[in-house]
């Protein structure tokens, strides 16, 4: 397989902010990357740099095989871009502007018209498409943003925080949008700070931090960077306490977890269902009574909290640094 | 060397980059950038249909201009010789109309940044120019209707075109062309301080003294010495004597006014007109390529 999108070192320093420092990405064709990382952490950057719209002071960029540098009317007519602000024109109706971007785009008049038609339907506009978009929600005019991304039917699809800002429907209906793109076979990067987001629709996150990136991998790879699972209890009685630590204790990995109120306790363990099932067992065997009790995997939030939490330790620079020695 | 971190994903990476897929062959150069900006002005002439607003600025505030100023001023200033006051201003206003209408630019691209609108743009396979193209171009329709608005409503407070219509077609056009460039210029600021706020304040700050010092409302021989000097030499006073001269307002007994700006003014103008548009238009499509909001 080929990666639609390429970039190695990649910096960019404003005055005062090193807002790229040497990021590196690959999303391979078909696949859909989530660029994770709080405000600041320079998703957007890397964005606008891998849309053209800004250029790199290090590194190269490859988007579907063109170099943004030498060639960056190649890569505009092969990317759709979505950004954090839903760039439409709100005193043209949502088929003037897609259709507008069409022209731009070199399809033609009569062709413009009909993909503007075909999206409109596609992104459940066609009730609203001859209406200023000034009157439409917000969460039309992210759908009729990411519309315009689509014109072109591009190979490579960049969106930059599709979701922030969207009442928790609207992000679910997008979401639904989105995954059709990629089963269209669409290759695509999506910046977030949901972890939510990027765990639902990524197949591969970076997660990003000052610039570069902190950990990379499958949700799944990333939770069990964290640690294995956890097994949560919630005990009736405080009193109980002791002898259900010492339970945990049999299993756990490491201390048993605690909390001020002593009846929530947390034990990380490597053993999965084994392990929950010994210390269900031993609960019933003492008639030690719970109110609950699970294995917990480890959420993204967890992730991380654990990478960008403690990001300004000296460890886990080095840490990353070594890292990002060891690609060059 | 290696796309991916050690121990992760490395194997869904292959680190080979595709053959660039194929797309639409579009012409290029000036061509596109005449296309797409016609495309894009377009876009901009959609506003006057739909807010209300642009309509007010464009059509009602020349004719509010106009009859403040006949009717005001008229009695109070005499612009020397047998032609009357309204006749005289009627230059001014068109002047002073048309370079406040250039301010339009700057606002509107300040505006379509505030908006992410340009970010779009960049990002399409499309001119760098046209953007700029089309927002200058569409401007001069803005300019064009407003003139033909405050023409007629100067027709009917006693203006009169007395040299020939083709005279007076090019009066219009040195007009539409000097707002032109100075749209140029606003485009360039426009895009480098992207607040329509600050844009409105700053043009004004710039353009009252530019039209007030000039001899758009009031006779040159009002002015004496160094005032009388940027008067003389002031592109808007050039493009105001230009204008009366073309539709025949000047009274034959002024007299000729002692500088080579106000002998030849229309030349003068066009001197401007082609200096402004040399520096500011590749300033601010540089400036476009690397905007950000």
């Amino acid at each position: 397989m080929v990666d639609m999108i390429q970039a190695h070192g990649l910096v960019k320093r404003y005055k005062e902010v090193t807002a790229l420092a040497g990021l590196d990405l690959a999303v391979p064709e078909g696949q859909v990357l989530a660029l994770l990382g709080p405000n600041g952490a320079g998703k957007t950057t890397a964005v606008r740099v891998l849309t053209t719209l800004l250029k790199p002071d290090e590194g190269t960029a490859h988007v579907a095989g063109v170099d943004v540098r030498a060639d960056p009317d190649g890569v505009r007519a092969r990317i759709g871009l979505s950004g954090q602000y839903a760039a439409v024109d709100e005193h043209l109706t949502g088929f003037e502007n897609l259709e507008m971007v069409g022209r731009l785009y070199g399809l033609g008049r009569s062709r413009s018209r009909a993909r503007a038609r075909e999206l409109l339907e596609r992104f459940d506009l066609v009730d609203a498409g001859d209406r200023p978009s000034k009157t439409y929600s917000g969460g039309m005019r992210r759908r009729l943003d990411l519309a315009g991304s689509l014109v072109a039917a591009p190979p490579v699809l960049i969106l930059d925080e599709p979701t922030t800002g969207l009442d928790p429907r609207s992000r679910v209906g997008m979401w639904d949008v989105i995954r059709e793109l990629v089963r269209d076979g669409a290759t695509l990067l999506l910046t977030t700070q949901y972890l939510e987001e990027a765990d639902r629709l990524a197949d591969d996150i970076v997660v990003i931090d000052h610039g570069r990136a902190i950990a990379r991998g499958t949700a799944d790879e990333l939770k069990s960077q964290t640690g294995g699972e956890r097994v949560e209890v919630v005990l009736a009685h405080a009193s109980d306490r002791e002898a259900a630590v010492r339970l945990l204790g049999a299993v756990a990995v490491g201390e048993v977890g605690t909390a001020e109120n002593g009846r929530d306790l947390t034990a990380a363990v490597d053993g999965g269902v084994r392990s929950l099932r010994h210390v269900l067992e031993g609960l019933e065997a003492e008639g030690l009574e719970v109110l609950d009790i699970g294995l917990r995997r480890p959420t993204l939030d967890d992730v991380f909290l654990s990478l960008t939490g403690h990001a300004a330790e000296k460890d886990t620079d080095e840490n990353t640094d070594a890292a990002e020695e060891a690609l060059r | 060397m290696s796309t991916t971190t050690p121990g992760t994903t490395g194997e869904a990476h292959t680190g080979r980059l595709p053959e660039p897929t194929p797309v639409p062959e579009r012409p290029n150069g000036l061509v596109r950038a005449l296309t797409d900006g016609w495309i894009v002005a377009k876009r901009n002439l959609v506003k006057i249909k739909r807010v209300p607003e642009v309509l007010v600025f464009v059509l009602i505030s020349p004719i509010m201009f106009v009859l403040l100023f006949a009717f005001v001023f008229g009695g109070a200033i005499d612009p020397e010789g047998a032609v009357g006051y309204r006749e005289f201003l009627i230059g001014g206003i068109f002047a002073q109309t048309v370079v406040f209408g250039a301010t339009f630019t700057g606002a509107g691209l300040a505006e379509d940044m505030q908006k992410g609108i340009i970010d779009r743009f960049r990002s399409l396979p499309m001119s760098h120019a046209a953007v700029l193209v089309g927002r200058t171009t569409s401007d001069v329709v803005y300019n064009l209707l407003s003139l033909i608005i405050m023409a007629l409503t100067g027709l009917l407070v006693g203006w009169r075109i007395r040299e020939g219509a083709f005279d007076a077609l090019l009066g219009f056009a040195l007009l539409l062309l000097f707002a032109y460039a100075i749209s140029w210029v606003m485009a360039y600021v426009g895009l480098l301080v992207p607040s329509v706020e600050v844009i409105n304040n700053a043009s004004f700050i710039v353009i009252m003294p530019l039209t007030f010092v000039s001899n758009a409302f009031v006779p040159l021989s009002s002015f004496d010495g160094v005032l009388r000097q940027f008067v003389l030499w002031n592109p808007v006073s050039a493009l105001t004597q230009a204008s009366r001269e073309l539709f025949g307002n000047v009274d034959p007994s002024t007299p000729v006014p002692d500088a080579w700006s106000m002998q030849h003014p229309a030349l003068y103008t066009l001197g401007w007109v082609v200096l402004i548009l040399a520096v500011f238009v590749p300033l601010s499509t540089r400036q476009f390529a690397r905007a950000s909001a």
